[in-house]
C-alpha cells in the first residue's frame, strides 16, 4: 500500500517556526534528511520532496487549446502544501509510525492519505 | 535461441543455480550476489557465444568463481582468509524447496519476503521486481539486502526444517506465493510494456511448488484457486480499466484452459488430502467458473462450501463473502439481515464492502435512494481506483 504523507505549511506552523533558535532550525532539517534515509534504509521509501514556496508556483489552465500560466491567489491563502513522503509499507499502522517521525509533527500535524491503487475484487 | 527462451531458461536454472552454491558454501548473501552476476554474465554472453551444452553447470561454476572474487575483495580489507577447497557443487533434488523456505523465513517482514522470493527463486532482477511492485529499483534493492542480513543475523542455514516444524513453514510459503499474486491485482493495469506480469509469476512459482510437493493439498488449493481467478482477467476489465463485476462479465472471454485446469487440480485435491481453507476457496472459484451465465450459479452450493469455510478459518471477509451467498439464496431482506449482524464485528467498521454490499441488496430490494447513498459511500471509503470508478458508475444509474 502506497501512503502519502503530506507536510502542510500555516500560520501555527510558521509561528512554530519562528520561534525556534537557528540550532533547532538546524535539527530540524537534518531531521528531514535522516528521515529520508531511514526510509530508504527500510525499503519504505519512493519519493519524497520539500516544495518552493507558494509565490513561485504558476496556475495553469488550457481554455479552447490555449495554455494559460498565471500567478495563483496567494495573497489569501493561509495554508499550503510545503513537502511530502511517498512510502510503500504494508499497513496504515506502520505509515502513522513514519509520519509520527516526521519533524513537523512535533509542531503541527502531518497528514496520512492512502493512495488509490488498482486493484479489484468481484463481487 | 530466442531472448524469451533465454530469458526463461535463466530463470528457471536460477534457484537451482542458487540452491547449489548456497548448499556448497553456506553463505546465502554473498552466494545469492554471485548468482545474480552469473545470471547477467550469460545474459550478456550467452546470445553471442551460443548457450552452453549444460548452462546450470556453467552457472554454478561462474558463480562459485564470482563468490570466491567477492569475498575475496571484502577480506582483503581484513585479512586474507583461506578459502575451502572448490569442487564444483552439484544439485540435489529439495534443493529448491528449501531455498523457497529461506526466502519465506517467518524472521523477514512479508514486503521482504515477496522481494527476496522474486529473486532469488523467481529469477527476476531487481529492476524488474521494483517496475512490477510499482517502487523504485533503489527501494527494492534496499528490501533484499535487509532480508539478507536477517537471515543472515538469525543464523538461519540452509536445511530443510525439522517435519514437526515444516507444515508451519509451508503455510508461510503458501501466504508469500498469494501475496505475490494479489500483487498482480493491484497493480494490474498501467504501463504494461516490459513489466513482469506478478499474477503470471505467481502461478509459475505455485506450479513449481506442487511439483516439488505433489500431495500437500492446500498447495495444490492454492495454485487452482490462483488458475481459476486468473482465468477471469480477461473478462474482468473494461479497456478503459473499468471494472466489471462477476455477473456482468462476458464469460465467453474466461480462458477456459485455466478453468479446465484449475477444476481437475482442486477436484484430485478435495479426493485424495485433508481439506483446508485454500481448497474450499478454490472450490467457490471453481462453482463460479462452472456457471456458464451469472444466472446458473449453484449458490445453494456457494454457501454450503462458506459455511464450511467459516468453520474451518474464520475472518471477517468470510463472512461478507457469506453474507453475499445467503442473499443469492434467500433473497436481499434476508441479506440485508445477515449484513447487519456481520457489520456489528469491530474489524468490518468503515469497510467500503460492507456499504457496497448493503447498496447492492437495497438496489435488489427496490430502495433506491438509500442503495444510491450506500454507493456513493462505499466509493469514499474503497482504496482501490476502479472500484471507486465502478461503485460511482452505480450509484449514477440509479
Amino acid at each position: 500500500m502506497k501512503y502519502l504523507i503530506l507536510i502542510q505549511s500555516n500560520p501555527r506552523s510558521l509561528a512554530a517556526w519562528d520561534k525556534m533558535s537557528d540550532a533547532e532550525r538546524m535539527d530540524f532539517g537534518v531531521g528531514h534528511l535522516k528521515l529520508t534515509d531511514e526510509m530508504i534504509e527500510a525499503g519504505v521509501h519512493v519519493a519524497s520532496e520539500g516544495l518552493a514556496d507558494p509565490t513561485l508556483a504558476k496556475w495553469v489552465s488550457v481554455r479552447n487549446g490555449e495554455t494559460i500560466a498565471s500567478d495563483g491567489p496567494f495573497a489569501e491563502v493561509k495554508e499550503h502544501l510545503a513537502g511530502f513522503y511517498l512510502i510503500d509499507c504494508p499497513s496504515e499502522q506502520e505509515a502513522i509510525g513514519w509520519a509520527a517521525k516526521v519533524p513537523d509533527a512535533l509542531h503541527t500535524e502531518v497528514e496520512v492519505r492512502p493512495v488509490l491503487d488498482m486493484s479489484g475484487w468481484e463481487f | 535461441m530466442g531472448v524469451l527462451n533465454l530469458d526463461d531458461l535463466l530463470r528457471r536454472t536460477a534457484p537451482q543455480v542458487l540452491a547449489a552454491v548456497v548448499r556448497r558454501y553456506g553463505d546465502f548473501d554473498t552466494s545469492e550476489d554471485a548468482v545474480q552476476e552469473a545470471l547477467l554474465a550469460a545474459a550478456q554472453q550467452w546470445p553471442a557465444e551460443g548457450v552452453p551444452d549444460d548452462p546450470r553447470a556453467w552457472l554454478i561454476r561462474v558463480a562459485a568463481r564470482r563468490r570466491v572474487e567477492l569475498l575475496r575483495n571484502e577480506t582483503a580489507r581484513r585479512r586474507r582468509e583461506a578459502l575451502p577447497p572448490d569442487p564444483v557443487p552439484d544439485v540435489r533434488g529439495d534443493d529448491e524447496l528449501t531455498l523457497l523456505l529461506l526466502c519465506c523465513h517467518p524472521a523477514l517482514t512479508a514486503v521482504s519476503q515477496v522481494a527476496l522470493t522474486l529473486r532469488a527463486v523467481g529469477g527476476l532482477s531487481t529492476a524488474e521486481i521494483a517496475r512490477a511492485l510499482l517502487v523504485p529499483e533503489a527501494t527494492v534493492g534496499q528490501r533484499i539486502s535487509r532480508a539478507k542480513r536477517r537471515i543472515r543475523e538469525s543464523g538461519a542455514g540452509f536445511v530443510m526444517p525439522a517435519a514437526g516444524e515444516l507444515g508451519e513453514r509451508l503455510t508461510g510459503v503458501r501466504q508469500v506465493l498469494y501475496l505475490i499474486f494479489n500483487e498482480g491485482h493491484t497493480a494490474s493495469e498501467g504501463s504494461r510494456l516490459h513489466r513482469v506480469e506478478l499474477t503470471t509469476e505467481a502461478i509459475r512459482l505455485t506450479r513449481q511448488l506442487r511439483a516439488m510437493l505433489p500431495d500437500d493439498g492446500e498447495v495444490a488449493g492454492l495454485l487452482s484457486l490462483m488458475l481459476l481467478t486468473d482465468a477471469r482477467r480477461p473478462a474482468r476489465t473494461r479497456p478503459d480499466g473499468g471494472l466489471v463485476p462477476l455477473a456482468e462479465q462476458d464469460r465467453t472471454r474466461w480462458d477456459r484452459s485455466a478453468i479446465t485446469e484449475g477444476i481437475e487440480i482442486i477436484t484430485d485435491a478435495l479426493q485424495r488430502t485433508p481439506v483446508g481453507p485454500l481448497q474450499i476457496q478454490a472450490a467457490i472459484a471453481a462453482v463460479h467458473d462452472e456457471a456458464e451465465r451469472s444466472s446458473d450459479t449453484d449458490w445453494a452450493q456457494i454457501l454450503a462450501l462458506y459455511d464450511l469455510l467459516n468453520a474451518l478459518a474464520p475472518g471477517p471477509m468470510v463472512t461478507l463473502n457469506r453474507v453475499v451467498a445467503y442473499a443469492e439464496v434467500n433473497g436481499p431482506q434476508a441479506g440485508l439481515k445477515a449484513l447487519e449482524d456481520a457489520a456489528a464485528d469491530p474489524a468490518l467498521a468503515g469497510h467500503h464492502r460492507v456499504a457496497a454490499i448493503r447498496a447492492h441488496l437495497l438496489d435488489r430490494t427496490g430502495d433506491r435512494d438509500r442503495a444510491r447513498n450506500e454507493y456513493r459511500h462505499a466509493a469514499r471509503l474503497t482504496l482501490s481506483l476502479p472500484e471507486r470508478r465502478y461503485l460511482e458508475t452505480r450509484a449514477a444509474r440509479l
